[in-house]
């Protein structure tokens, strides 16, 4: 009996040290990677790093047409993405009522979020490069990645707006507000914390998708900026750079990955550095409004 | 009190027709802003239906070309070749080999990792653990792809000299890493979900942590589990850049994560990366691989919420 007792607490060690063990290797794994890369790519970071173009000559070639890719690309996105996804997410906490439709579109929103990404690739091939004939641009890319991250900015929306308790819209009717008003004053700037986290993880997903924007067609060498969207004559604006081809960061270093010479690979694992950072920066500082959020929100 | 919006209504004094006209707008207006959202919610229904229409769109003319038959048992993957042979199966095998290797590594660590953190964890570990691996999950997967090759198989090559030095086991090890925040995640959130007097009877009994885990915990919390489980599965089929990076390109029919071999995704970047004229055989071929992978991967999403349903514990 005695004896029993002691190997089944044996087994409970053994599985805690298990679970630690477990535990270190995800965390290891993750740091040997950005270790590796940030050695490799170390040396590579410099300015003209990010003021060069792309070039054959490796110890020479830059980032720039890709990072200032990739920033035309999330703008586009997030002027899709943000809006739509707030306004269904409103839609649907707010406005919706219990009934066929809404059962659809919230299957329908569960279904695309497990869509893998290259299938959204080949919506944005089919349907934005050839049937809209917008070609393999920043417009057809933003679009494809704004259908993309849809999913995310409508959950997050969702979430947000569901913690506000009912008081405060029963507050807000009880002194003759209307639907829009209550939304408009009260609860979108209640959520606002909340809808900016999912918006920050979308885009961050967004910013490292590959596989959507190489299906749809996007150029691996590019060695020209897309028109400056300022202009110095009126009207000053100018949206050309929306039809302009473009390559993106992950792409970028998709294209020195892929290369025999492993010159290019220290490249690759430069860019590769500056989209981790990227996307680390962007997910902490998701993370970090969450717990703020988490300690400061009592009803 | 409800106003009929662009009707006229018969009121002398002024004052009340300013405001009659007021409400009105402002019906009007309200009905405007929830159609606008009505259809913002509806961008998502229309993603589902393009993607749909798309897919099946190109499909069609593709099978018109190469009868389905010979799509699902054709040995031989050679689209572009004057010979085209179309047998997806060569595509699908290097899907499930990698796959299988993921699954093989994030299924296992997952749960230990979930089960330690829900069960075992001090609370300040778990507090910084879970946002650890949430950022995991937010790596790049084209990074992924770079420490695949570059890093896990030359690893590899030291233990085993005669790897290829593009291969599927690499690629899989990786995605499996990759996937782990996913499986571990959903599962701890369902773990902790279970409610505490389950786990204190458990205790009472003098069942040890390991016990109440197992035996408790873990059945109670099985159907979210298991959509951790599918969640992961549709990751590992759908994972492009891994692939397209360190498991080569070549298609190749084989169950043995030794060798190099194409996915159904790493396919689509190949093409997608050549200059394949709009409309020919070769483009339309990444369609009809695209609707396979679709169905797979909603198969898989079915499957999970007949899993949740059939093994649901309310509590």
């Amino acid at each position: 009996m005695k004896k029993d007792i002691q190997k089944r607490k044996r087994w409970d060690a053994i599985f805690a040290l298990c679970g630690m063990v477990a535990l270190m290797i995800g965390v290891l794994t993750f740091t040997a990677l950005f270790v590796d890369m940030a050695l490799d790519g170390f040396g590579r970071l410099s300015w003209e790093f990010f003021t060069n173009y792309p070039s054959r000559r490796p110890g020479q070639a830059g980032i720039l047409s890709a990072w200032v890719g990739s920033t035309l690309v999330m703008l586009t996105t997030a002027f899709f993405a943000v809006p739509l996804g707030v306004a269904a997410g409103v839609y649907l906490e707010e406005y919706a009522s219990k009934n066929w439709v809404t059962d659809i579109i919230e299957i329908n929103i569960t279904n695309l979020a497990g869509v893998p990404s290259i299938v959204y690739g080949l919506l944005g091939l089919g349907l934005f490069v050839y049937q809209f004939g917008l070609g393999q641009s920043i417009l057809a890319a933003g679009l494809t990645l704004a259908l993309l991250i849809l999913p995310v900015v409508i959950v997050a929306t969702r979430e947000a707006i569901r913690s506000i308790p009912q008081v405060i819209r029963e507050g807000s009717y009880a002194l003759g507000a209307t639907q829009w008003q209550t939304v408009r004053y009260h609860i979108l700037p209640y959520s606002s914390a909340g809808i900016l986290t999912g918006i920050i993880i979308g885009m961050a997903r967004a910013i490292g998708e590959t596989a959507p924007i190489i299906t749809i067609g996007a150029l691996t060498f590019i060695a020209f900026l897309p028109p400056s969207p300022v202009q110095s004559e009126p009207p000053f604006l100018s949206f050309d750079w929306l039809m302009s081809p473009f390559t993106v960061m992950p792409i970028q270093m998709f294209n020195w990955t892929s290369r025999p010479e492993a010159a290019f690979h220290a490249n690759a694992a430069a860019a590769g550095f500056v989209l981790v950072a990227m996307t680390l920066a962007m997910n902490g500082l998701a993370i970090w409004l969450r717990y703020r959020l988490r300690r400061n929100l009592k009803w | 009190m409800s106003a009929v919006p662009g009707q006229p209504t018969l009121i002398e004094s002024a004052i009340p027709a300013e405001r009659l006209a007021r409400r009105r707008t402002r019906v009007v207006r309200e009905r405007l802003i929830e159609l606008a959202l009505f259809f913002a919610a509806l961008v998502s229904v229309f993603t589902t239906v393009g993607i749909v229409y798309i897919l099946v769109k190109e499909s069609v003319v593709f099978f018109r070309e190469v009868p389905l038959v010979k799509f699902l048992t054709d040995t031989q993957w050679t689209p572009l070749f004057d010979d085209a042979h179309f047998g997806i199966i060569v595509l699908l095998s290097g899907t499930l080999t990698s796959s299988f290797v993921a699954l093989a590594i994030a299924i296992p660590l997952g749960t230990i990792i979930a089960i330690y953190l829900s069960e075992f964890a001090p609370f300040r570990l778990r507090e910084i653990a879970k946002p650890f691996l949430e950022l995991l999950g937010g790596v790049p997967t084209i990074v992924y792809g770079y420490f695949a090759l570059l890093f896990v198989t030359p690893l590899l090559q030291r233990i085993y000299p005669e790897l290829p030095g593009f291969n599927l086991l690499s690629a899989g090890i990786v995605m499996g890493i990759m996937i782990i925040p996913y499986v571990s995640s959903i599962s701890e959130d369902a773990m902790r979900a279970v409610p505490m007097s389950l786990r204190e009877g458990s205790y009472a009994m003098g069942a040890t942590r390991f016990q109440t885990a197992v035996k408790v915990v873990v059945p109670a919390a099985f159907s979210g589990i298991a959509s951790a489980y599918i969640l992961g599965i549709s990751r590992a089929v759908g994972e492009t850049m891994i692939l397209a990076v360190a498991a080569g390109m070549q298609p190749n029919l084989t169950f043995n994560p030794l060798e190099p071999a194409a996915t159904i995704t790493a396919f689509i970047v190949q093409v997608a990366l050549g200059d394949l004229p709009h409309g020919s055989i070769g483009y339309q071929t990444i369609f009809a691989a695209g609707l396979t992978l679709l169905l797979f991967t909603l198969a898989c999403n079915v499957a999970g919420h007949l899993l949740r349903k059939r093994f649901r514990e309310a509590y």
